[in-house]
């Protein structure tokens, strides 16, 4: 689960990392009084959406008075902010973080993931900040500092050290330094987190050490014993479809091709995918029902692919294991009684009973497609949506 | 032969007298897998399915002889039951539950440094469908008819493709030697390379099929291994060509979220170590039939 600039900010500060004053706005006479409150005589008006990279898509503008603020807010609240990360929707902006400008020195790059070789909490630094870390990558390779930490006795006070001292702190500021880097590992272990980046690091001529930007995302499947955090969830930021899924406990990625797709287990949905790439298709989606493939996850499954506008084919492949085929035609026969599906489909069953199940599709009232393997299926599909293309 | 479990391995149920843990052990038992009893705290004393139910596992390991366990317990509570199990001295434990905390499951690993080599505990999963022997004994929830007993070793993280695989290949009249699920999570018990390495050893398996995704090094770790340290052949497929970069993919561990992790850079890489590769998943029967020949 990712989380915005503020609230990001809002954790750090909460965890005794700087961060420059600042305050949330959701309209223009309010983000003028903001600034006011703030104080200072430059700011900077941030979109907050779930994404890097907003400078590049305007959606960070710096202000030299309270009604350039305003001016600022205005132009922001309520567009959609498309980066080089949102996809061509976009996200939008239902707020914007009003923030003093920082006079900054140096700017510093310093993120924490998971390291799934070491099965450690790695530290990655730079002195490049203000770069995307793929940027630093294919252009600064030489700058990045790595440093793996044991997540059994948790970070050291060297390391957090030599990370400042590898960065070029100057000796007065590497123990502050230091402590803003001990603090986010303590975000890290303390929050479940997977991701924490603070980028840029600065420091500012009047030697600060501030988060002038921050990301974090959390590890869904701790969200249980974190009420601190799901609380911050904002569904605005997320598709619609993949919310909707999330709900009723579907498996659901929205992407650009359609060919709708319903299929159970997340290998063989992957796997299915990857066939109608191959058959010359492109996928609409990837939705898992789960193992077990209940009737009542079907319904659910028809509802959310059919109700996406791209999506001109639908193709379920299912492999009853435990649960028969003949259970799972069943379902769908229920699933399509209950929703009208008004485009091709093409039904794949395999494993336990697949006879039994495909002879009651067939008995049944359904207009669909057989397919007898993954690459049948595929290739059925794609046949389908050129027919549908050329009428 | 096969590798970790056999029919007569002495197995128990961790979470025995739940709904889910209840179904799979019936399922177990008709398969012929050796299971011993169970635990579920509180209800020690008890018998289930006509087996004890102990309190504690170690309860269960000292009355019964238990080597193996498969948990059927909450994301909450499974990495406390993992290493409850791993304390009890418990050899081979398969854990089903999706949804453990990634600081979890580090916590497991960490924990179980403190055993020697000798008594350590392998751990399969989570979120995996499990280990199967075919012919001999099913620690997991797979379906075991679509297995045929023979001489291909099978690892890969889901349990849906595995069971495409399992069933192509019984298509073709191919048979396994042991199947492992090792789960979709970003940190789990026992890598490709561990499995591996196992197969490498087993004189009833030939070649090893590798099923694998996005997301993570161990792919193309494995295929390292395989280059430096195995004679046997090694097929794989990696599930995930589609897969946007940065988007998980129903299974926590399946991101794509830097180089080599993609499903073509995997691919590129492990032809470079010599891997045989399913080039889509509807051949996954017949690449291994042609290098069985």
């Amino acid at each position: 689960m990712d989380i915005h600039e503020y609230q990001a900010k809002k954790i750090l500060s909460d965890f005794g990392i700087g961060i420059p004053k600042g305050g949330i706005a959701y309209s223009p006479e309010n983000a003028e009084y903001k600034a006011k409150e703030i104080g200072g005589s430059k700011w900077v008006v941030k979109a907050q959406v779930h994404s890097g990279a907003r400078g590049k898509a305007g959606g960070i503008i710096v202000c030299n008075d309270a009604l350039e603020v305003a001016q600022a807010t205005d132009k922001l609240l309520g567009k959609k902010l498309v980066t080089n990360q949102t996809g061509p929707a976009g996200k939008i902006i239902n707020r914007v973080y009003i923030e003093e400008a920082s006079d900054i020195e140096r700017e510093l790059y310093l993120g924490l993931v998971f390291d799934r070789g070491s099965e450690c909490i790695m530290v990655v630094a730079s002195t490049e900040g203000g770069m995307s870390v793929e940027e630093i990558s294919s252009e600064k390779p030489e700058t990045i500092i790595r440093s793996k930490i044991e997540v059994a006795v948790g970070m050291q006070e060297f390391q957090a050290r030599e990370i400042a001292f590898n960065l070029g702190i100057e000796p007065e500021l590497v123990s502050r330094t230091a402590d803003v880097i001990r603090n986010c590992y303590r975000v890290f272990s303390e929050l479940d987190a997977t991701m924490v980046e603070i980028n840029p690091l600065v420091i500012t001529k009047d030697k600060h050490v501030f988060a002038l930007d921050c990301k974090m995302s959390f590890d869904n499947n701790a969200l249980f014993r974190r009420n601190e955090v799901s609380e911050l969830r904002d569904k605005s930021q997320e598709n619609p479809s993949e919310v909707y899924a999330s709900d009723r406990g579907l498996n659901y990625v929205g992407l650009d091709g359609n060919i709708g797709n319903i299929i159970n287990g997340a290998g063989l949905a992957m796997a299915s995918m990857d066939m109608i790439k191959l058959a010359g298709g492109e996928p609409a989606n990837f939705l898992d029902v789960g193992g077990g493939a209940t009737p009542e996850k079907i319904v659910k499954a028809f509802k959310l692919v059919s109700s996406d506008e791209k999506v001109k084919v639908i193709l379920v492949n299912i492999f009853a294991g435990i649960n028969r085929c003949d259970w799972i035609a069943e379902g769908i026969v229920q699933a399509l009684d209950k929703i009208k599906i008004e485009m091709p489909l093409v039904i794949r069953l395999a494993g336990t009973n697949v006879e039994k199940g495909n002879q009651i599709l067939r008995d049944s009232k359904i207009d669909y497609i057989e397919a007898n393997s993954l690459e049948d299926a595929a290739n059925k599909a794609v046949e389908a949506l050129k027919k549908v293309e050329n009428n | 032969m096969s590798i970790l479990v056999d029919e007569n391995t002495k197995m128990i149920v961790q979470g025995f007298t739940g709904k889910i843990g209840s179904f799979h052990a019936q399922e177990m038992l008709d398969y012929g897998s050796n299971l011993v009893g169970g635990v579920t705290p509180g209800k020690g004393g008890s018998t289930h399915l006509g087996l004890p139910v102990f309190n504690t596992v170690k309860d269960a390991v000292r009355e019964t002889g238990a080597e193996a366990s498969i948990l059927f317990v909450p994301p909450s509570f499974a990495a406390d039951s993992a290493m409850e199990a791993a304390d009890a001295g418990i050899k081979v434990c398969v854990a089903i539950t999706d949804g453990i905390p990634a600081h979890d499951m580090i916590r497991v690993k960490r924990y179980m440094r403190r055993y020697t080599k000798s008594e350590k505990m392998t751990m399969i999963g989570p979120n995996c469908a499990g280990i199967i022997s075919p012919g001999k004994a099913m620690l997991g929830i797979m379906p075991g008819h679509i297995y045929k007993k023979g001489n291909v070793g099978i690892v890969g993280r889901s349990g849906t493709l595995g069971y495409e695989a399992a069933s192509q290949m019984k298509a073709l009249d191919i048979g396994v030697s042991t199947s492992v699920g090792i789960g979709g999570d970003p940190i789990n018990g026992s890598s490709f390379r561990d499995i591996l390495s196992r197969f490498e050893e087993d004189p009833d398996t030939d070649v090893i099929l590798m099923i694998g995704e996005i997301g993570g090094p161990q792919e193309v770790d494995a295929g390292q291994f395989a280059k430096e340290n195995m004679k046997k052949p090694v097929v794989a497929y990696i599930a995930g060509l589609t897969a946007p970069k940065g988007r998980v993919m129903g299974h926590a561990g399946a991101i794509v979220s830097a180089y080599g992790e993609s499903a073509v850079e995997k691919v590129e890489l492990l032809k470079e170590c010599g891997v045989t590769i399913s080039k889509n998943p509807s051949v996954i029967g017949e690449t291994i039939k042609s290098v069985l020949s």
